[in-house]
């Protein structure tokens, strides 16, 4: 894979240490070494290994669980089941919502969902416990099950009243349109798949409790750890310092994790457990299944006159997933009329959960592809209509976009990706057997804002020293956060420590929804900003400071050295200066919580995402765009489609690192690529089991399928939606992917593919 | 924890006599048999550890043909000169299987045993039913996910597809496995289903493969590999074809043509009717379509894998059109 960058428009051409820089990952020569110590390969004394047995029907009753033989294998230290595991109470859920009162089993005797957990067997080792794991037999009522939105058994669903949104009046003027398409899109059951299993040890210490577990989340996780085992939150320690992928999976204590503390409680020894790969398939929710049915009433001239949306997810039959499939449905174009609704159908899964810009990636799939019908029936090039419809403000809130950079990223894209050579009719373009389609399609993504804290501390030795809870999943944070603490300062970048991913230091609220940039840049900032304060408070007053006769009002501070802004006078190292005054530190903790925030506010926006601001809060509405322009080449007799070329300009306002931003967005579209031509959870119908749960047949991309991918920043500093500028980044490029690929296919074979995967046997 | 026990051969025959007793199996790269006793298929007593036995990685070329030994890497044998000039397709389908990571751990002893990737037969725990697995036990996938299954070469008790892709460019070209001193084509190696789709291969307890023999051919000379599948690497083929071909003096008739399938039968699937049609013809695009399509004669489709039947005539023409432009 070739990767080419063009660079330098929305950051600040700063040296590679600073805010703006393009700083390599600080953490990338631990991870490339295998320094990097994960959450679960922590070496404890007198660890045991648990391992688990699944349900192998998706609906009925456990009738009995025989653990005889499991009981008596070699090895074996204890057999769970729903009868011995210790109870748990109930947790509230990530908005803080106080749980029923009544107790929780990790273990379920009424089954739901093939894979269910029911057993779990601990033993000395992993493999005595693999191996008596397959030794319990559990016998079961079984019941028919809903296997998907498709059974005849799911009906229509729950209406998500929430999810309505409407203005004008959308059936009188999509009935009374001159130009009128309708059509339906499905999107499937996907899967986060990351590079790292989901496990944890969970080890305690009188009612102490401490969990290494990959998570996005230490604060939330940690909460739920301790409504369940009745502890005070303090008592809790989560521990991740590095995270192999999460996408959305890890930002939640899962019932693995609920099984594996109560086995150490009841053994009274530190406890592993680590899922099969087949198990992180059913062990936690993958992006919902959805269907969407679009319909765009317009003039001749492609102006938008009115959009219809109806909208369905599937989540669990006792959980509650929504997938908001009218997100950028209701955003991305002017339209004077519209109605968007959405249901929930229940069926035999596992309750489906957050992957990679959940609700706005299925929505962009719908809206993006409808537009692009459009485009064809009324004979517009598709990147004009999107001109003609542009949003000037936001068509839902009613307000002024904080920053909109989309047409310059439609401009920009169109531009470096030869758009205007594009020949309209499908069909028109080839080479060979190939045929070779050109597709466009916009993204979006909302700016969520929460509140961090962090301390900064400064050392003896002159270095910088950060810690929060905040955690790197491998999009920069250790990088953006030493780059800012270093900035601030005036130290430079490799004098900058940044400790992470423990639930000890300073709080941080979830990882996820991009925010945590925003967020930890802030917090970082202003604690740093504190400690400068600090040292310059010191340099100026202390009369052992050098600096004490110097009568100045500030010093400056840069590349480790204080001095006065004039150049005069001394200047010493920020070590030399310490040492003067006597002191072997400075610390400042910074946060951004409004400032009359009480403890009970704070515990609530670190455990929950209940105090998040909404987008649209005050005067705008905050988002990140983007425009994708996508070359794929189907095979004419094959079917085969490949992607050859794709250029994406993106906004995401400021960039802190533009290289660990270009990389998170190639991520996403890469992802994109997967989405549109490869993921599927395959179901078996008669069982309710997905039958490619693992890594060989559910197919992500290889680097063979990854062509060149081009990347162009066109955002401008935004400090509506952020401290310094930046818009969300890790979630934006996934959006908008696969209807540019699906409208490419349809570029090169007059073939409109409107259910997700695009697959040979749709083309042929 | 399911112990085993673990026997370092120390000759070819100490390995054929350790593996003839019940309950032990050959270990060569183990890129299958780890993974299937990972998830519950393979259970062995002994594993008899043959990787480090001399001699039987040696790749001989000449004008004869290739003799291969059986613990020969696929990454060895797919960038091995002589194979490349002499028999691009056998090249061309190492290339194609698998991994980088596997390519340099698989054998070609172990390639020939590679089993289905059958989900249902993987799966122990949910799908207990696998006549491959369990003689009697029924067929899972029979009405379950079918897109990946045979539409050639099935039976009522079993519709699990060949995985690989080296035995289909051997089968193309007549080549023979050694079981020692016992030889047979590879084509008669590889067994239908039918009645007894526990027995894959046609090889007696106290047979180890020891080599595998290709007779050089012009058509082997000219021949290709195309495999079609969903992602450009790491897949199994959606279908695949290993076509030679050689043609008379003029350059435009066919003298001989060889045409074996992948991807779409329960074995590696020579597709005589399609080199019988075309032998003595002018190649021709249309009369190379239309032969093509007797490549799928008597397929029989379940449902999600139809698409087989439409692809695998095309993969076919196409292969034989472009070793016709080569000309």
């Amino acid at each position: 894979m070739t990767v080419h960058t063009r660079h330098g428009d929305a950051s600040d051409g700063a040296l590679a240490q600073a805010v703006g820089g393009r700083l390599s990952r600080v953490d990338g020569p631990a991870k490339i070494t295998g320094a990097a110590k994960y959450a679960v390969e922590q070496q404890l004394e007198g660890l045991a290994y648990a391992a688990l047995v699944e349900s192998t029907i998706a609906s009925g009753k456990v009738r009995v669980i025989d653990t005889t033989q499991a009981e008596a294998a070699p090895g074996v230290l204890q057999v769970l089941t729903p009868d011995t595991i210790i109870s748990l109470r109930s947790a509230s859920d990530w908005f803080g919502t106080p749980p029923p009162d009544k107790p929780y089993c990790p273990l379920a005797r009424d089954i739901t969902f093939s894979g269910q957990h029911v057993a779990a067997v601990v033993a000395e080792t992993f493999e005595q416990a693999v191996a008596a794991a397959a030794l319990v037999k559990v016998s079961y009522d079984e019941t028919p099950s809903i296997v998907d939105l498709s059974d005849a058994k799911a009906g229509d669903g729950i209406p998500v009243d929430a999810m309505t949104k409407e203005w004008g009046d959308a059936p009188a003027a999509f009935a009374s349109a001159p130009v009128r398409i309708c059509a339906a899109y499905n999107t499937p059951r996907e899967y986060q798949a990351p590079m790292e299993p989901h496990g944890l040890i969970a080890r305690w210490e009188g009612d102490h409790l401490t969990v290494w577990e990959p998570s996005q989340w230490l604060d939330g996780m940690a909460r739920t750890y301790a409504e369940w085992f009745g502890l005070p939150f303090e008592n809790v320690r989560l521990v991740s310092p590095y995270i192999g992928g999460g996408f959305g999976s890890k930002a939640l204590a899962l019932s693995h994790g609920a099984i594996a503390a109560s086995a150490a409680k009841m053994l009274g020894r530190p406890v592993k457990l680590v899922m099969t790969r087949p198990q992180t398939f059913t062990g936690y929710g993958g992006r919902a299944a959805t269907r969407q049915t679009v319909t765009i009433g317009a003039g001749h001239d492609g102006v938008i006159q009115s959009i219809v949306h109806r909208g369905v997810n599937e989540t669990s039959i006792d959980g509650m997933w929504v997938e908001p499939l009218g997100s950028v449905t209701s955003i991305m174009y002017a339209t004077p009329n519209f109605s968007s609704k959405q249901n929930v159908v229940r069926v035999n899964s596992v309750v489906p959960g957050a992957m990679r810009a959940p609700g706005e990636n299925p929505s962009a799939f719908g809206i993006e592809s409808a537009i692009d019908e459009l485009a064809y029936q009324v004979g517009i090039d598709p990147l004009e209509i999107r001109l003609r419809n542009y949003a000037e403000q936001d068509p839902h809130a009613r307000k002024a976009w904080s920053t909109r950079q989309l047409r310059e990223a439609f401009a920009a894209g169109a531009e470096r990706f030869g758009w205007a050579r594009r020949t309209p009719e499908p069909r028109s373009m080839r080479d060979g057997n190939q045929l070779i389609g050109w597709g466009v399609a916009a993204g979006t993504y909302p700016v969520r804002r929460a509140y961090g804290e962090a301390i900064v501390r400064i050392l003896a030795d002159g270095s910088v020293e950060v810690e929060s809870s905040s955690i790197d999943m491998g999009q920069g944070t250790y990088t953006i956060l030493a780059q800012t603490a270093a900035e601030t300062v005036g130290v430079p970048a490799d004098d900058v420590v940044v400790k992470l991913g423990d639930s000890r230091f300073p709080r941080a609220g979830v990882t996820g929804g991009s925010r945590l940039a925003g967020v930890m840049t802030g917090a970082v900032h202003k604690a740093a900003t504190s400690a400068l304060d600090q040292l310059i408070g010191l340099a100026i007053s202390d009369p052992r400071s050098p600096f004490h006769t110097l009568q100045a009002n500030t010093l400056v501070v840069s590349n480790g050295r204080i001095g006065s802004p004039r150049g005069d006078g001394p200047e010493v190292s920020i070590a030399e200066l310490l040492k003067s005054v006597g002191r072997d530190h400075i610390e400042a903790t910074g946060d951004t919580m409004p400032a009359n925030s009480t403890a009970e506010d704070r515990y609530k926006n670190y455990t929950t995402i209940a105090m998040a601001l909404p987008h649209t809060e005050g005067n705008y509405s905050r988002h990140s765009w983007c425009a994708h322009f996508i070359e794929v080449r189907v095979d004419e007799d094959f079917g085969t489609v490949r992607v050859s070329r794709v250029v994406s300009a993106l906004d995401s306002g400021r960039l802190y690192n533009p290289k660990l931003a270009e990389s998170q967005w190639k991520g996403g579209i890469i992802m994109g690529i997967g989405q549109a031509l490869l993921e599927e959870g395959v179901m078996d119908r008669r069982h309710g089991r997905i039958v490619n749960d693992n890594l060989a047949d559910y197919l992500v991309p290889t680097n063979a399928d990854i062509p060149d991918i081009e990347v162009i920043s066109v955002g401008i500093p935004d400090l509506h939606s952020s401290a310094l500028g930046g818009k969300g980044v890790g979630e934006l490029a996934i959006v908008g992917v696969a209807p540019a690929i699906a409208n490419a296919v349809f570029h090169a074979t007059g073939k409109r593919v409107r259910d997700l995967p695009i697959t040979l046997e749709k083309l042929i | 924890m399911r112990d085993f026990s673990y026997l370092r051969a120390t000759s070819a025959d100490a390995a054929r006599q350790a593996a003839a007793l019940p309950g032990a199996m050959l270990l060569a790269g183990g890129t299958t048999l780890i993974d299937l006793a990972k998830c519950g298929v393979a259970a062995p007593d002994t594993l008899v550890d043959i990787t480090h036995l001399k001699g039987l990685d040696k790749i001989e070329v000449n004008e004869r043909g290739a003799t291969i030994g059986a613990l020969a890497r696929m990454s060895h044998v797919a960038d091995h000169a002589g194979i490349k000039s002499r028999f691009p397709a056998v090249s061309e389908a190492l290339w194609q299987a698998a991994s980088a990571q596997l390519r340099n751990m698989a054998t070609i002893g172990g390639n020939l045993m590679q089993r289905t990737r059958c989900p249902y037969f993987r799966d122990p725990s949910n799908f207990p039913a696998c006549n491959k697995r369990e003689p009697g036990s029924g067929c899972s996938a029979i009405g379950g996910v079918t897109r990946g299954h045979a539409v050639l070469g099935a039976s009522d008790a079993c519709i699990a597809m060949y995985p690989g892709d080296l035995a289909v460019a051997l089968v193309a070209f007549d080549a023979t496995v050694h079981l020692g001193e016992r030889k047979l084509l590879v084509d008669d190696f590889f067994l239908r289903p039918g009645a007894t789709p526990d027995r894959e291969h046609a090889i007696e307890p106290g047979e180890m493969i020891t080599a595998v023999e290709i007779p050089g051919s012009a058509a082997a000379r000219r021949s290709t590999y195309l495999k079609i599948r969903d992602r450009q690497s790491y897949e199994f083929a959606a279908a695949s074809a290993a076509v030679g071909i050689e043609f008379e003096a003029d350059g435009r008739t066919i003298r001989d043509l060889r045409v074996a399938l992948g991807g779409v039968a329960t074995k590696p699937w020579r597709a005589r009717a399609v080199e019988d049609a075309l032998k003595g013809k002018v190649l021709e695009p249309d009369a190379v379509r239309a032969a093509s399509r007797l490549a799928v004669e008597g397929a029989v489709d379940h449902g999600a894998n139809h698409y087989k039947i439409e692809l695998a005539p095309r993969v076919v023409a196409r292969a034989i059109l472009k070793l016709g432009e080569t000309v």
